[in-house]
């Protein structure tokens, strides 16, 4: 990278997409969007213990098991990805 | 409005454990098998992880802890100073529970040398411990192990010895199925077990292997290695357990099934413990049903695991960690419920193994089960419980017994362990025995007979015209030959000097010595002894009439008269404190009279009886007590700070009043009072921990001690006491012994620090709500579970399990009380298979159970259980009254049947019941039933109809989710919806038509809603907020002045929303899912606070501030406290009082200079903390 590059705004945000996973870009698509808000908040829960026990309460699970529920679910939050249109 | 909040009781759940040598434990099992809770700090954010490690060589365990800070903390226990000190605080990545931010997983290298934190995603650090020349901890800069894509699901140190540390992974790589429309990619997706390993040479870390692994793996344990053992890691996966290592075959067995678990339903190890001695190892691992299995391998030499064998141990309450301690105890934290500590009787080392690996069968479905029933505790005893209120389900404060204070129902736990908790401020007490006496005594004192026993010798009752002597011995019997006046009241009986005994009586002093030899001495004239204070040394007695007689020791052992006094009136009460360690005499004496006044005389040989200070108090005093306070500050050992002598004075209008006497000029300052009860408190020195604490007895005693460096004054719950001392013998070290009535009762304080205590009344599944029915006083519970059997059939398949394994023969002939006992109503003890301990069986997710109760609170008694059938479950419950009035009070509760969650919410029809009380409110019989269409989650009455709740509707489709909260104030109706907070509605008679007036602008996950005035309600959220939500002054008036009730508004509508919006006036961050919330006050005269209960079953309150001037005294004190009450919305109005609190445990100096910075001094600061606190509890 030449030194001029380093403050053009597209090798920033490359930057930050790679470093912080998540990061929008102007081509997202819905699904796209939707995995990352679905995975932030399966992590959300996780971290939060008391939201865990909630959930457990509800279900009528241990906390343990719910913790790997969420784990699980982070694989494929949103079901199958659609099929991409061919351009 | 502004608030002030406090945590009353802290959360009681446990969300992770560790054990260690911090040259103890925190939780410290004491010699009777007691656990005491050393140590607990409020940390104002989110602890996700914690973990232990000891440096090679060192005696000491460090604790590092996994937060939402966005830091990697290592902490070092303090034992002199009994707190945290904090040693390292490395920054990595931005505050918050993320996704790729680290601190949900923790592990260490076995031998201290490093320690890697992990995020759920992507990212992974390690850091390099070490030490420096000074054997100071060091901690290297991070070392990355990211990757991209990658879930992660557990961490774990493996133990190599003194090579390169290595730490494993179980992961999963996403990338590919994300991007896969077909599904293949998903389906082929591979959790993968990966060793990272840390070059210490290179200070690199490298991934070094990576294996595919059980796509069930959840849980990964170290396996001792380095010649200890094989090394490696058992990898816990649904269904399995299975041993790995580089470079080795996979050992697996599978997890024994229950007979009874549902097909479709895996086994998941929740938690696990490891048990090393030299020679041994094995874990404990513990499914979600609870039950524990032993695991052992087979192996060679500590080369190769030949066999992995997997043994049933117990079952107990599913954990959420287990400790095994070195003294051969288990803790466990309960995932819900009670905590417990466990004996080991044995460890299980039959040869009738479940599971192996040697005998794993496969077949073409997969792998063969393998089942086995759960039995009775075999090698586990339980000695102790912590209690836990986790979770707070629902809660209502009132004065249902009509006593002083009111109480708290709360309904916990859930399943088998659920219970009503009725918690009442104060202390629990003991009680050890209670005695009928001769009469009504006046007074009682215990008294040694010589200075270093240990235990006390008599007890002596003082009636109004005789005294008694009990000697205490294996038994308490009456004595005659103690050498005390029997014949004669007694004013006060001591120890005086090393071994001779005193009794004051109104005729004069006498003087038992120890050999028996008496010294009376008598008043001069008709002048009788009204009031005593003594000490070892020093005896002052006031005559009627006001005159003030000093005595004090000589060396011989005579007790000779030093000087006279007179005052200007009769004499109230008098107190002279302990004489200090290494001194001849005390200094003070306080002298209270009839005239409203205090004074502080010097007993100095010099000035002696000299006038000191004067204080004036707003009432006659009755009872006074200089109490030495060590630690008022800091430390629990309070070796910084100098110890401060407190005057307490009870006055006659039932307020204490305490003062810090001046060590030096015996000057009074800084005084503090508070409203103890209706009668005037009498005050008398106790002992608590080894420390001198005080028992000031009004209408209901409390106690003045020391509790981790902080002066409480907190209720007992017992009765009114007339009189009491503290009372030492071999069966109990710190007890009180107290005169009541006609009884004399010895008692022992127990669960110090506590502000609640408890009783308990358990349930049968987990409660839902509940309602009080006011005027009958009792409690009407619904209780539901879901993937349970009834009790009926739980009964059945138990009595057929007992028939088959022939249990039932031996003793437990009581298979016809099963049924109760499975509900928890009787003393499970006897249960062979209680519910308690084993949890419910399993049933099919769709499977509901549920039933109503009636619970008279008095007697813990259910006079009424109706068990809903055919996959009912209740979900709300209120009481109505009808317009028509026909029956009274009627309630309403609304079930809904074939409820299912997953894959998407269905359910065969929503039900409200309406029922009548019969029996005098014992009873309930059905009156009708009516369907509706969805869950009927609130219900509530309104005008003289019932308002319900069901689904999206409320009569009519205005709320956008599902209504879960109903409350009406007038003719407004404010409804809380799951999702999108507030809505405010009316009702029009004359259409029969609801509509929304107002509503929240913030999409809210309400968790609970409380009604607080005609604009103003307040609400929880599923995040951890509480929030009140207002509508302005000027809407409300316009609204209340429309004639249509700003009806034509609505119907134009704006966005979708209601055309008003209301403000939301308060935001605060608790960090914990607040499950129920009432305004009322907990002390009589206090003023009214917001009360929360939540899911970690704590307890909190908010009081609004009544002056400015409190509000920026604490908003300065509070200073930049913002990041964790702000982690969802900005905090608004509301000041943190945990944080306040901790300024008493801050140093010396810092607390100086805080003070300084608010023009006060820290007196005033504790004084004001301690006020605040008062007006809430």
């Amino acid at each position: 990278m030449q030194a001029s590059d380093r403050f053009n705004i597209n090798s920033q945000l490359e930057h930050l997409q790679a470093k912080y996973v998540g990061t929008g870009h102007a081509d997202l698509n819905r699904f796209e969007w939707a995995v990352n808000i679905q995975r932030d908040s399966y992590a959300s829960y996780i971290g939060h213990y008391p939201i865990l026990g909630y959930f457990a309460l509800a279900e009528n699970e241990s906390i343990g098991r719910e913790r790997y529920n969420f784990m699980q679910k982070m694989l494929l939050p949103c079901g199958l990805p659609p099929e991409r249109e061919e351009d | 409005m502004y608030l002030y909040s406090l945590t009353l009781q802290r959360a009681t759940g446990v969300v992770c454990a560790v054990n260690g040598s911090f040259t103890l434990e925190l939780l410290r099992p004491d010699e009777a098998g007691r656990i005491q809770i050393l140590h607990s700090v409020e940390v104002f954010g989110a602890i996700r992880s914690l973990a232990q490690f000891r440096l090679t060589g060192s005696q000491k365990d460090y604790l590092v802890v996994g937060s939402d800070s966005g830091r990697l903390v290592i902490l070092e226990y303090n034992v002199a100073a009994a707190r945290f000190d904090k040693v390292h605080q490395e920054t990595f990545g931005k505050s918050g529970c993320r996704r790729i931010v680290p601190g949900e997983y923790l592990a260490v290298d076995p031998k201290g040398r490093a320690v890697m934190v992990a995020a759920c995603e992507k990212q992974k650090l390690v850091y390099v411990l070490n030490r420096d020349a000074a054997a100071r901890l060091t901690i290297s800069s991070p070392l990355e192990a990211h990757k991209s894509h990658v879930i992660c699901y557990s961490v774990t140190g493996i133990d190599c010895g003194f090579d390169n540390p290595i730490f494993a992974a179980v992961e999963l790589d996403y990338s590919e199925a994300d991007l896969d429309p077909t599904g293949q990619a998903a389906a082929d997706a591979q959790k993968h077990l990966t060793f990272y390993e840390l070059d210490l040479g290179l200070n690199h870390v490298s991934r070094k292997w990576s294996e595919p692994v059980d796509n069930g793996a959840n849980l990964l344990v170290t396996v001792p290695g380095g010649g200890d053992g094989p090394g490696g890691v058992l990898v816990c996966a649904e269904n399995f357990v299975i041993y790995k290592n580089q470079g080795h075959p996979d050992v697996r067995a599978v997890i024994p099934r229950r007979d009874d678990l549902p097909a479709e339903r895996g086994v998941l190890v929740v938690s696990a413990a490891t048990h090393r001695q030299k020679s041994l190892f094995f874990f404990l691992l513990q499914t979600e049903y609870g039950d524990i299995f032993k695991v052992t391998l087979d192996h060679e030499g500590g080369e190769r695991v030949k066999e992995l064998k997997i043994k049933y141990f117990d079952t107990i309450p599913v954990t959420s960690a287990m400790c095994v301690l070195r003294t051969g105890f288990l803790f466990a934290a309960s995932e819900f419920g009670n905590h417990a500590l466990y004996q080991f009787q044995s460890i299980g080392d039959g040869p009738d193994v479940e599971a192996s690996s040697t005998t794993l069968m496969e077949t073409e479905e997969g792998f063969q089960p393998v089942f086995f029933q759960p039995r009775p505790l075999k090698n586990l005893l339980r000695i102790d419980q912590v209690e836990s209120l986790m979770p707070i389900m629902d809660m209502k404060v009132t004065n249902l017994f009509e006593e002083e204070t009111p109480q708290v129902f709360t309904l916990c736990g859930r399943g088998p362990r659920s219970s009503l908790r009725i918690l009442r401020p104060g202390l629990a007490i003991s009680e050890m025995a209670v005695s009928q006496l001769p009469g009504t005594p006046s007074a009682v004192w215990t008294v040694k007979k010589n200075v270093n026993d240990e235990f006390d010798a008599y007890i002596v009752v003082s009636f109004t015209n005789a005294t008694l002597v009990l000697s205490i011995g294996e038994t308490v019997e009456e004595v005659s030959d103690s050498g005390f006046l029997d014949t004669t009241p007694s004013l006060a009986v001591s120890l005086l000097g090393e071994d001779s005994l005193m009794q004051v009586h109104p005729n004069g002093i006498r003087h038992i010595r120890e050999d028996g030899r008496i010294n009376e001495w008598k008043t001069p004239g008709k002048k009788t002894i009204v009031k005593v204070g003594s000490n070892r040394q020093q005896v002052v007695i006031a005559l009627s009439g006001g005159e003030l007689i000093y005595f004090e020791m000589d060396i011989t052992g005579q007790l000779m008269e030093v000087e006279k006094h007179e005052m200007p009136g009769d004499v109230a009460c008098l107190d002279i404190a302990p004489v200090p360690e290494g001194r001849q005499r005390s200094r003070f004496l306080a002298v209270g009279s009839y005239d409203n006044t205090i004074r502080i005389l010097s007993l100095d040989p010099d000035d002696c009886m000299q006038i000191l200070s004067v204080q004036s108090v707003s009432s006659p005093p009755e009872s006074l007590l200089l109490l030495e306070v060590k630690a008022s500050t800091g430390g629990e050992d309070g070796a910084d700070h100098p110890a401060s002598v407190f005057l307490n004075a009870g006055l006659q209008n039932g307020v204490l009043f305490r003062t810090v006497v001046d060590m030096v000029t015996g000057q009074l300052s800084d005084t503090r009072s508070r409203f103890l009860g209706l009668k005037p408190p009498k005050l008398f020195s106790a002992m608590v921990r080894g420390r001198q604490a005080m028992l000031c007895l009004s209408s209901r005693p409390w106690l003045g001690y020391i509790h981790q460096g902080r002066f409480l004054l907190t209720p007992l719950s017992y009765e009114t006491l007339e009189y009491a001392s503290s009372f030492s013998s071999d069966q109990c070290a710190e007890g009180v012994v107290a005169v009541a009535g006609e009884a004399l009762r010895v008692f022992t304080i127990e669960r110090l620090g506590e502000t609640f205590n408890e009783t308990v009344i358990p349930l049968r599944y987990t409660p839902r709500k509940f309602v009080l029915v006011p005027k009958k006083k009792h409690l009407v519970i619904i209780e539901s579970d879901q993937g349970a059997f009834t009790a009926q059939e739980r009964e059945e398949n138990k009595k057929v399990f007992f028939e088959a394994t022939g249990i039932g023969e031996n003793g437990t002939a009581n298979n016809g009380d099963q049924m109760e006992n499975g509900g928890g109503d009787n003393d499970e003890e006897k249960d062979p298979l209680s519910d308690e301990q084993y949890g419910y069986p399993k049933a099919v997710s769709d499977k509901w159970v549920s039933c109503i109760r009636v619970l008279d609170p008095r007697t813990g008694e259910t006079t009424s259980i109706l068990e809903l059938q055919d996959n009912e479950a209740a979900f709300s419950v209120c009481t109505v009254n009808f317009h028509d009035k026909e029956h009274g009070t009627l309630l309403a509760v609304g079930t809904a049947k074939g409820l299912q969650f997953l894959p998407r919410k269905s359910l065969i029809g929503g039900f409200i019941h309406i029922y009548r009380f019969i029996d005098d409110g014992k009873g309930l019989e059905l009156l009708h039933k009516t369907q509706v269409d969805g869950v009927p989650l609130a219900l509530c009455q309104f005008q003289g109809r019932l308002l319900a709740g069901i689904g999206p509707e409320c009569e009519n489709k205005l709320f956008p989710n599902t209504i879960m909260s109903i409350h009406t104030y007038r003719d407004r109706i404010y409804v809380g919806d799951i999702q999108e907070s507030f809505h405010y509605c009316k009702y029009r008679r004359d259409e029969n038509q609801l509509y929304v007036f107002a509503d929240d602008s913030v999409p809210r996950w309400l968790t609970a809603a409380h009604h607080i005035d005609f604009d103003t309600v307040a609400g929880a959220d599923k995040f951890g907020n509480i929030f009140f939500a207002r509508l302005p002054q000027d809407v409300s008036d316009e609204i209340e002045e429309d004639p249509t009730g700003g009806k034509i508004k609505w119907e134009q509508g704006k966005l979708n929303g209601a055309p008003n919006k209301v403000e939301e006036i308060v935001q605060f961050h608790i960090g914990d899912v607040v499950t129920c919330l009432q305004k009322a006050s907990l002390i009589p005269g206090g003023g009214e606070c917001l009360i929360y209960g939540t899911v970690m079953g704590s307890l909190g309150a908010m009081l609004p501030f009544t002056s400015r001037e409190d509000v920026d005294f604490f908003s300065h004190l509070e200073m930049d406290h913002m990041a964790y009450r702000s982690a969802y919305f900005p905090v608004k109005d509301v000041i943190d009082g945990d944080l306040c609190e901790q300024f008493p445990s801050l140093t010396p100096d810092l607390q100086r200079k805080i003070a300084d910075e608010l023009d006060r001094t820290p007196g005033e600061i504790l004084k004001k903390l301690e006020d605040i606190r008062n007006k809430i509890i």
